[in-house]
């Protein structure tokens, strides 16, 4: 039963400063097997696949591959994909300013006698391989000029193309919506039947179980283990990802639903829209609700919240606070009125990298201050420790630059920034998205406990049982326009009925 | 070795360390040329002002002082430079002779409109140079130093508009103070103490550093935060020209003319290299303005220096072009690894050696 | 939505070309008694800018990078300087004297191009450097001016006149006028012609764009990003270098304070072309034009014999201006679009 084993890497390590990100790991991979490669974040699987393609330079171990005498050591992902080890990346890492015919072949164009770039034949054989994948598409255009889940299939086509034995898929799925998926499934069965060995690193447990023949856990830079998919039920993977048995969820919510009288509306929206991304909606939002927004990715659940918040200004409609009629420009004009907003792009939107913790919690709070009335030292050492205490963040001290904090621990600095401005309206967007967990549980936790105290909070995730776990209300959203509230029999069920809308996404 | 890694890590560690180097050189020079070895450090007091070779540092050092303190703010909050400095001072200085000898004079005595005017109009001018820069970066989302750019090569022909392609001599007693002294004291020493001591008051006593730091490492994140993040940048740009004017009023009132061609030139290599001398990066981000000013100090002390060791004024930039590279270089993330993989190796020849 | 897309940047460089066709037709209306409408106008133009023609489609590569070289102006002064110092007062060989700027301004762009790609340092700070430490060098070799006056062999090739069968007009004195090009424009649009090629045909061409583009991806794609952008530091002062060498023929001299400002009316060129001050879009096309507008502007004012020279300065910083803008405003388009 066994194939032939194309990748071998043995007693792999490496260490950043202060942390042994790699310890000792071992991984095989062999002729055509998908083989999921699973673990939390800080695991070490992106550290490891990167150790793989050349891109950190291990300090112990080995690697061999197929066909190739003696250990193999990467120097750079041309050097890993000569070897015949492709990778594709969660953001795509394609030029957007070139055709794509020439992302399909760069490095590697096909050359006249003159050792000129020949590109008719490149043309041609762009168009072989888009259609051999079933997409017809103009391989002459730029490629900025195709959706995102497009980029991703060309990016995998152009890995495909180079006629690999290991494709290494890093989070592929995440910008991709569900009938896409369904196509880099079909995609990578196809590779597979040719005798492709992939990996295939996701957070999605589902997809994992339907594609994948073979499971490797990491738990903090060590080998848990290699499991047949069979033997390693869902419940048993999430427990040897977390080393612990899974801590029970789904009790965190208690049973009896709060009802809301219309005296308690905090938020009345309506018909605010903004151009080219959301179109007019209503939204109503009591005191101490939780609203889940839901919706595939690229629904505009996110923008529908940004245009709350006023990050991005809304073109039409009235916004009401607590049954006044306000105007909102910036997100500083949110926050006068109560708002926050932790965005969804930590890196990009949350942080600021090189301030320290403490900086970077009273943030927030000084910019509703105003420049002039700054928070004496005293004030600012008070809150951090506040809220580092509050959150628990784990970090070495409250003057710890943020960037060098763990992803859980700069979303715990992100939501105290937040609650020290003590809004009445908190909008979480992904506040679970890429941490632990561990991490994750809290975060619920805290969602519902502020929603005790009377907060009202807009919740948006991608993973809809923590929606249904946290929210009291879902809005439902398609294409940039809400399509739908639900408010009793929060179950999946309905909800997924409402995402999909009975079939005409088709 | 872990003490000497303690010291070198210090902010104020590289500013402090190139301005001793440069002092022991002085000593050297002067020794081995038969002075007195610490010449450089005589102040006395002729015709009753002060005089000696660190009066003079300070003195000539004021306008890239002045400048530092703008281009500072402008690093930290956009990441880029702005190179417009020395062609904006060109302009400051010209508007403001241009007011006070009256358009199309190339020579005056009397004042045409009072002092305060002339002044204030090319202080004015340099805060419209700045808001020019500003508009442009801020809101436009031009890079800052091509933006800057265009002023850069537009700013000197400007001023000579201004002054009808003329040089136009001040030659009014009120108009030499801003250059000459106050007392024994030069004031330009004094106008830069003052320019330097306000904004370090405004950076202390209120939030604009801890904005101007959040813009310049995650302008769209301090947006959410509730900053408003373009008119942090713009506010730089605006303070960087106002720098820019003061200095170039200084500069004029010096030569009590306004000659385009020369106020200003090479000063925006000055102010940059002050800036990445004090230790900060031109990456944007964390500052520190104190550094900057002891930077720009060191610069003129080098000036002086090379002067003083015989190179003329048109050669010193190559000099200063040098001390730049490896200043940025000493800053880059790919030398520092290097240097980093380098000990690591020493040490582990070190730790074999021992074994 | 596709189409609008594509025509955001061709529209660029229609927007350059009609300026161009515009700007000297008013030239031609205007000045038409200054003899402003003849070919040899034009033809003045280029050979007054052949040397900028050069030095733009350098900047141009550099600036499809993402990057910036605004060393070139100085280094066409150090140039200068070498080559005049070195014929009138050393008594060198003309031709050795050109390879050896050539060589120059290859090892200037490397070590440029070193510390841009390889120690990533910002463009703009290396070639700032850069552009004090060739004005520098220039004052090095000489502080005076310097005329070429001696060397037969230089002066008769900057005196070449290659005649253009049509055209051809009897002027008032009734002397038949012959227009006529210089050696440096024929170098110019061999380079112009050359690296129009090299952009479209050569792996190196192509990976400009992708560093430009994204130079993330290119990376992973694997190509070498370093080497790329060092290449590119080197051939603009490369052909910087040739443009210095056109630049000489037409002045015929060297000084400190030649060429000031240069730098400003190639990126001007470049920028005015259609070439994207964010790296990946561009063309030495659009370059081409840019220094075509840029060579009417300064005749226009020239013609006109009362302005001062600052106001071409001024006109070129204006024009440069106006195309940051609306690229900007074309950026934020796309944006909103998305």
């Amino acid at each position: 039963m066994d194939n032939q084993v194309v990748l071998t890497m043995r007693g792999i390590s490496m260490t950043f400063p202060g942390v042994k990100a790699l310890d000792n790991v071992d991984f095989t991979l062999r002729e055509g097997e998908i083989h999921a490669l699973m673990g939390e974040n800080g695991a070490g699987k992106s550290t490891l696949i990167k150790c793989l393609t050349g891109i950190n330079a291990f300090e112990s171990g080995e690697i061999h591959v197929e066909g190739i005498e003696g250990p193999v050591v990467n120097h750079s992902t041309l050097d890993a994909q000569k070897k015949g080890i492709s990778t594709v990346y969660q953001e795509v890492n394609l030029c957007p300013n070139l055709s794509v015919a020439e992302n399909l072949f760069i490095g590697r164009e096909p050359k006249t006698k003159l050792g000129t770039i020949d590109w008719k034949t490149m043309v041609k054989r762009a168009e072989a391989i888009m259609k051999d994948l079933d997409m017809s598409i103009d391989v002459t255009q730029n490629l900025e000029e195709y959706s995102l889940a497009l980029q991703q299939m060309i990016a995998i086509a152009r890995a495909v193309d180079m006629e690999c034995k290991v494709l290494i898929l890093d989070e592929p799925t995440s910008s991709l919506d569900d009938n896409e998926v369904e196509k880099l499934f079909r995609l990578m069965n196809q590779l597979k039947e040719k005798g492709v060995g992939i990996v295939f690193v996701t957070h999605f447990l589902e997809q994992v179980y339907a594609v994948c023949d073979r499971i490797t856990v990491l738990r903090n830079g060590q080998l848990v283990g290699e499991y047949p998919i069979e033997e390693l039920p869902r419940v048993k993977l999430v427990a040897a990802m977390m080393g612990k048995d899974f801590d029970d969820l789904a009790s965190i919510k208690s049973d009896e639903s709060p009802v809301f009288r219309d005296e308690d509306i905090l938020i009345d929206a309506k018909g605010l829209s903004h151009k080219g991304t959301i179109k007019p909606f209503d939204l109503v939002i009591h005191k101490g609700e939780v609203v889940g927004l839901t919706g595939l990715l690229g629904s505009g659940r996110s923008e529908l919240a940004r245009v709350i918040y006023g990050a991005d200004k809304n073109q039409t409609g009235t916004l009401k606070i607590n049954g006044k009629e306000v105007k909102i420009n910036a997100p500083i004009d949110a926050m006068n009125l109560g708002m926050g907003l932790l965005p969804d792009d930590r890196k990009a939107e949350g942080i600021i990298g090189d301030l320290s913790v403490r900086e970077n919690i009273i943030l927030a709070l000084q910019a509703k201050r105003g420049m002039f009335r700054l928070l004496s030292m005293k004030e600012q050492i008070e809150l951090a420790d506040k809220y580092i205490e509050m959150l628990q963040i784990k970090t070495a001290s409250r003057e710890t630059l943020i960037r060098q904090l763990s992803g859980g621990n700069q979303q715990k600095v992100i939501l105290g920034r937040w609650l020290a401005t003590n809004p009445d309206f908190l909008i979480l967007d992904e506040p679970t998205r890429g941490i632990d967990i561990g991490t994750k549980t809290e975060i619920q936790k805290l969602v519902l406990k502020l929603a005790k105290e009377g907060k009202s909070i807009v919740f948006i995730s991608s993973e809809i049982e923590e929606m249904l776990r946290t929210c009291t209300k879902m809005a439902v959203l398609r294409d940039g326009a809400k399509v739908g509230e639900i408010t009793e029999s929060l179950t999946q069920e309905t909800v997924m009925k409402a995402i999909a809308g009975g079939g005409s996404n088709e | 070795m872990n003490k000497l890694k303690k010291v070198t890590g210090m902010a104020l560690f590289l500013p402090i360390f190139c301005m001793v180097l440069v002092m022991a050189v002085n000593i050297v020079y002067d020794a081995a040329s038969g002075n007195f070895a610490f010449n450089f450090f005589t102040i006395s007091i002729r015709n009753g002002v002060l005089y000696g070779r660190l009066i003079d540092i300070l003195n000539r050092g004021s306008e890239i002082a002045i400048l530092a303190v703008g281009m500072t703010l402008v690093v930290s909050a956009s990441a880029g430079t702005d190179i417009s400095v020395g062609s904006v001072m060109s302009l400051a200085a010209s508007f403001c002779c241009m007011l006070l000898a009256g358009y199309g004079v190339s020579s005056t005595n009397d004042l045409a409109v009072p002092l305060f005017v002339g002044v204030l109009g090319g202080v004015l001018m340099g805060c419209l140079c700045g808001a020019f820069n500003g508009f442009l970066v801020a809101y436009l989302n031009v890079q800052p130093m091509v933006a800057t750019l265009i002023l850069f090569s537009a700013a000197r022909a400007i001023g000579l508009l201004l002054c009808n392609n003329l040089i136009v001599y001040v030659r009014n007693d009120s108009f030499k103070f801003f250059g000459g002294y106050a007392g024994f004291m030069p004031t330009p020493i004094i106008i830069a103490a003052i320019c330097v001591i306000i904004t370090m008051v405004l950076l202390k006593k209120t939030a604009l550093g801890l904005y101007i730091q959040s813009v310049g490492i995650n302008k769209r994140a301090s947006r959410i935060a509730g900053l408003n993040s373009a008119k942090i940048i713009f506010v730089c740009y605006v303070v960087c020209g106002l720098a820019a004017g003061i200095a170039g009023i200084v500069g004029a009132s010096r030569i009590s003319s306004a000659d385009s061609n020369n106020i200003g030139l090479n000063y925006e290599l000055d102010a940059i290299l002050a800036v990445a001398l004090g230790g900060n990066s031109l990456g944007g981000g964390k500052f520190n303005l104190a550094g900057s000013i002891i930077g720009a100090y060191t610069i003129q002390a080098i000036t002086t220096t090379l002067y003083a060791l015989g190179v003329s004024s048109d050669v010193a930039p190559v000099y200063k072009a040098v001390i730049v590279i490896i200043i940025v270089t000493i800053q880059a993330p790919p030398f520092k690894a290097y240097m980093k993989r380098l000990s690591a190796r020493r040490a582990l020849a070190k730790g074999g050696a021992a074994a | 939505m596709k189409q609008n897309k594509i025509n955001s940047n061709t529209l660029l460089l229609l927007i350059t070309i009609a300026l161009f066709v515009v700007m000297y037709m008013v030239g031609c209306v205007i000045y038409s008694s200054k003899g402003f409408t003849h070919l040899q106008t034009f033809l003045n133009i280029l050979i007054n800018n052949a040397g900028l023609l050069c030095i733009a489609c350098g900047m141009t590569c550099v600036m499809l990078t993402g990057g910036i070289d605004i060393s070139v102006g100085s280094l066409v002064a150090m140039d200068c300087m070498f080559l005049a110092v070195g014929m009138e007062q050393w008594g060198m060989n003309a031709g050795l004297l050109c390879v050896l700027v050539l060589l120059i301004g290859v090892v200037f762009g490397l070590v440029q191009g070193f510390c841009v790609g390889y120690l990533e340092i910002q463009p703009f700070i290396v070639t700032m450097a850069g552009m004090f430490f060739a004005r520098g060098m220039t004052a090095v070799i000489c502080t005076d001016q310097v005329s070429i006056s001696q060397n037969e062999f230089f002066v008769g090739l900057a005196n070449m006149k290659f005649e253009i069968p049509f055209g051809a007009y009897t002027n008032s004195k009734g002397v038949l006028q012959v227009p006529f090009i210089r050696l440096p424009v024929i170098i110019a649009l061999v380079v112009l012609v050359a690296v129009f090629l090299m952009l479209r045909y050569t792996k190196f061409g192509r990976s400009l764009y992708a560093v430009g583009g994204n130079e993330q991806s290119a990376t992973m794609m694997g190509l070498n990003v370093k080497m790329t952008k060092l290449k590119a530091y080197m051939l603009s002062s490369f052909l910087c270098s040739v443009g210095g060498i056109c630049f000489c023929m037409n002045t015929m001299s060297g000084s400190v304070r030649q060429a000031l400002g240069l730098e400003m009316d190639a990126i001007a060129s470049a920028v005015i072309g259609g070439t994207l001050l964010t790296g990946g879009v561009g063309n030495v096309i659009g370059s081409f034009f840019g220094v075509l507008i840029n060579g009417t502007i300064s005749t226009l004012v020239k013609t006109n014999g009362k302005l001062l020279s600052s106001w071409s300065s001024i006109a070129v910083a204006a024009l440069l201006c106006f195309f940051i803008v609306l690229q900007s405003v074309f950026a934020k388009m796309k944006d909103t679009k998305k």
